[in-house]
């Protein structure tokens, strides 16, 4: 307790510096705003991910910035509200120089700020959530979906539930359950689900928890009497957990079940205890440790400047998420100023074809310390993903395991005639004319 | 026919979790008149006290119990002392948005004091189905559920026996039928007004220690006084035996509901159907099954 009243004082007396520091920040320093979450109902997830940004910032800080560039940030408390993240977003978009890169880590705001950010010329990453059809960078030049969107996990799910059954044709006749959030969230992957259960013959049962699902008793009775082969769970906060604590509540093996990667950190398998043993979901970092995990606990921690409350949670899914989006802004801040001009601060076009041109090979990633935690990354104009690789990693009662050895790549050239298709229908709406930036 | 009554049964017990928050409503309402919108963040504070002491101090859970009891007896007389005493002979809707205050303040300071982790609780009950009852019907019928049933049969049996059997119950009983009445023949007010706030502190507790360990000790236990508002309309705001009545009718319903109506208009209805049928029931009996009649002259 005195230790939380402790970092909410030291948290504050160094936001205000921050906040100081962001308002008169000097030409060598890259402002990037913050919108996080750290109270309310998904604050859990949002002080990993935030924790994990801030980490890597000062680690890269400490080690001198990028090319002698410092990274500076202020955060603005959003609470996961679409309406105050919005707020946030114009907020601090002038402040600092002007912010260059913007992750609002929630499908809401993203949507509520999609066309603003074109209009500031502020690239916004949505890492893992958001729009599929974003992924295509000649309509949306300013968003990146990066490492991999919801199609792509929906096909690598199918992929590997082909692999489970024992081969792709294997599936015919099997029913899956799609137990989904009842939000656009959870019917995100209706297209992919739908086109597989054609080709493939399989049955598909969808099932709506209203939210937030804190009681799913009348889910898993349906669940059980359908007795399907496999459950793939498309939830969010407190869903997860209750989700897993039901099944085994009626008899539903965990080892059947598969969550999206929103189902897949600590936070969801902890409040379930024992019935979470044996389930698996997504992922698009391989749980583990790395050296800049190392890095960060010996020259952040080791200084005092680490952000999480808690060093356990360090390596933690959420915190190893935020690190490895803040590793792809920084790398696209590199990459620009390779091209704009290295030691030099990079305005949000430039940070925006930075992005589009990202090249994170293993060699790089090595570099890094990372090699492993995620999956290379290559960008380009049309591709804004620049990867679509996940893995699967299963809780074993104290810790996830990956448990498929090399990244899974589900049907790409599927998922991208429907990114093609969607985003077509998008800039035929708003009067957009397909095309690459120039650079 | 069987997985017609195990959806039943599976309903009416969750219908008595609902039961449980809306006890706590309940009791302010009926003493003072307040529709306490800061019950959900009063069970959150309530479980995550316990939590917090558990992994922060390393207390055990029947010694976090207590500590927390305290916490939640402290909190009612300081809301009536700080929140509401100032506000005595305004308007209700003024005690009410007070109450919603209140609701930001609790879960601030909650977060504050315990952080915003998501917390497991364990209370050594099972939440696996009885064996028995499996074998003999093929129906599930959740160890956990019945015994938080049990909890609240014993909870509401207490709380009879406080109103009915003792000065401070009965002094409740007064200020409930009217204030102007009980403080002209020397009830004092405010302290009753403390001591309805701490028993709803402590049936917060209650609560949630059993939704905690159910769906863990998150920020989402404050959601679940959501539940309880279709029970109160049903039950009626100022009857301790209609928030039973009224959650198990609300607890079977949404659970048919989701299962039998549900599919047919593409699911996910259990989140609005306990409103929509307590909105027809105000239609026919404003004042809910168990509430009280209220007659005025013209």
């Amino acid at each position: 307790m005195k230790r939380h009243i402790t970092r909410l004082l030291a948290g504050t007396v160094v936001a205000a510096a921050t906040a100081i520091t962001s308002i008169t920040a000097s030409a060598q320093e890259q402002f990037v705003p913050l919108l996080s979450y750290r109270v309310g109902p998904y604050a859990s997830g949002g002080s990993g991910i935030f924790g994990g940004v801030i980490d890597y910032f000062n680690l890269v800080n400490a080690q001198g910035g990028i090319n002698g560039v410092k990274i500076t940030w202020e955060e603005c408390e959003t609470e996961y509200n679409a309406a105050r993240g919005v707020e946030c977003y114009e907020r601090l978009k002038k402040k600092g120089g002007g912010a260059t890169v913007v992750e609002p880590l929630s499908t809401g705001i993203a949507y509520g700020i999609l066309d603003r950010v074109a209009v500031d010329k502020v690239p916004m990453t949505t890492m893992g959530y958001g729009r599929s059809d974003a992924a295509n960078g000649k309509v949306f030049p300013y968003v990146f979906p990066l490492i991999t969107n919801y199609w792509n996990q929906a096909a690598g799910m199918i992929k590997y539930l082909g692999e489970q059954a024992g081969g792709m044709d294997k599936l015919k006749g099997k029913k899956i359950v799609h137990l989904y959030h009842d939000s656009a969230y959870g019917k995100e992957p209706f297209p992919v689900f739908e086109a597989y259960e054609k080709q493939l013959g399989f049955q598909l049962i969808k099932i709506p928890v209203a939210h937030p699902g804190n009681e799913q008793n009348s889910q898993w009775l349906q669940i059980r009497r359908e007795n399907p082969d496999y459950v793939i769970l498309w939830g969010w906060g407190v869903m997860n957990a209750v989700a897993i604590k039901t099944a085994a509540r009626v008899g539903y093996p965990r080892e059947k079940m598969l969550g999206v990667w929103w189902a897949g950190s600590e936070e969801d398998v902890i409040p379930a205890g024992d019935a979470a043993k044996g389930y698996s979901t997504m992922t698009f970092n391989t749980p583990g440790n790395y050296p800049v995990l190392d890095e960060i606990r010996k020259k952040v921690y080791g200084a005092g400047k680490g952000n999480l409350a808690d060093r356990d949670r360090i390596g933690s899914v959420y915190h190893m998420r935020g690190i490895t989006a803040a590793i792809l802004w920084t790398e696209a801040i590199r990459k620009a100023q390779d091209k704009y001009g290295k030691g030099k601060v990079m305005t949000g076009e430039q940070v925006r074809w930075g992005l589009e041109n990202l090249n994170l090979d293993d060699k790089r990633l090595r570099e890094l310390g990372a090699l492993g935690m995620l999956p290379p990354v290559k960008t380009s104009c049309e591709d804004h993903e620049g990867s679509g690789a996940v893995k699967v990693q299963t809780w074993d009662g104290k810790a996830w395991k990956a448990v498929t050895p090399n990244w899974v790549i589900g049907d790409r050239a599927m998922i991208r005639r429907m990114v093609e298709e969607s985003s077509a229908k998008y800039a035929a709406e708003k009067k957009i004319t397909p095309a690459c930036l120039p650079g | 026919m069987q997985f017609f009554f195990e959806v039943l049964i599976a309903g009416l017990l969750s219908g008595v979790m609902y039961a449980l928050v809306a006890l706590g409503f309940v009791l302010i309402f009926k003493a003072s008149g307040v529709f306490n919108f800061a019950q959900g963040a009063m069970v959150f504070l309530a479980a995550l006290t316990v939590a917090g002491l558990k992994d922060e101090f390393g207390l055990s859970l029947w010694a976090a119990i207590p500590v927390a009891m305290v916490v939640m007896i402290a909190l009612g007389f300081l809301t009536e002392r700080v929140v509401l005493r100032p506000l005595v002979n305004q308007h209700d809707i003024t005690l009410f948005m007070a109450t919603i205050g209140l609701t930001f303040f609790l879960e601030g300071l909650a977060q504050l004091v315990w952080g915003s982790n998501v917390r497991k609780l364990e209370l050594g009950i099972e939440d696996v189905p009885f064996e028995a009852i499996m074998e003999s019907t093929g129906m599930l019928v959740s160890q956990f559920d019945v015994v938080a049933a049990l909890i609240c049969g014993a909870l509401v049996a207490v709380l009879a026996l406080i109103f009915n059997k003792t000065k401070i119950g009965r002094a409740l009983r007064a200020v409930a039928d009217d204030h102007q009445a009980a403080l002209s023949v020397g009830i004092p007010l405010q302290h009753v007004w403390g001591v309805v706030w701490a028993v709803a502190g402590i049936v917060a507790l209650v609560a949630g220690l059993l939704w905690g360990a159910r769906n863990g000790v998150q920020f989402a236990l404050t959601f679940v006084a959501l539940k309880a508002l279709p029970v109160l309309i049903l039950g009626g705001f100022t009857s301790v035996p209609g928030a039973i009545v009224g959650g198990l009718i609300i607890g079977a319903s949404e659970k048919l509901a989701e299962v039998f109506i549900g599919p047919y208009v593409g699911g996910g209805i259990e989140g609005w159907f306990p409103y929509v049928l307590a909105l027809v029931f105000l239609l026919v009996r404003p004042e809910g099954l168990f509430g009280e009649k209220i007659i005025r002259r013209i």
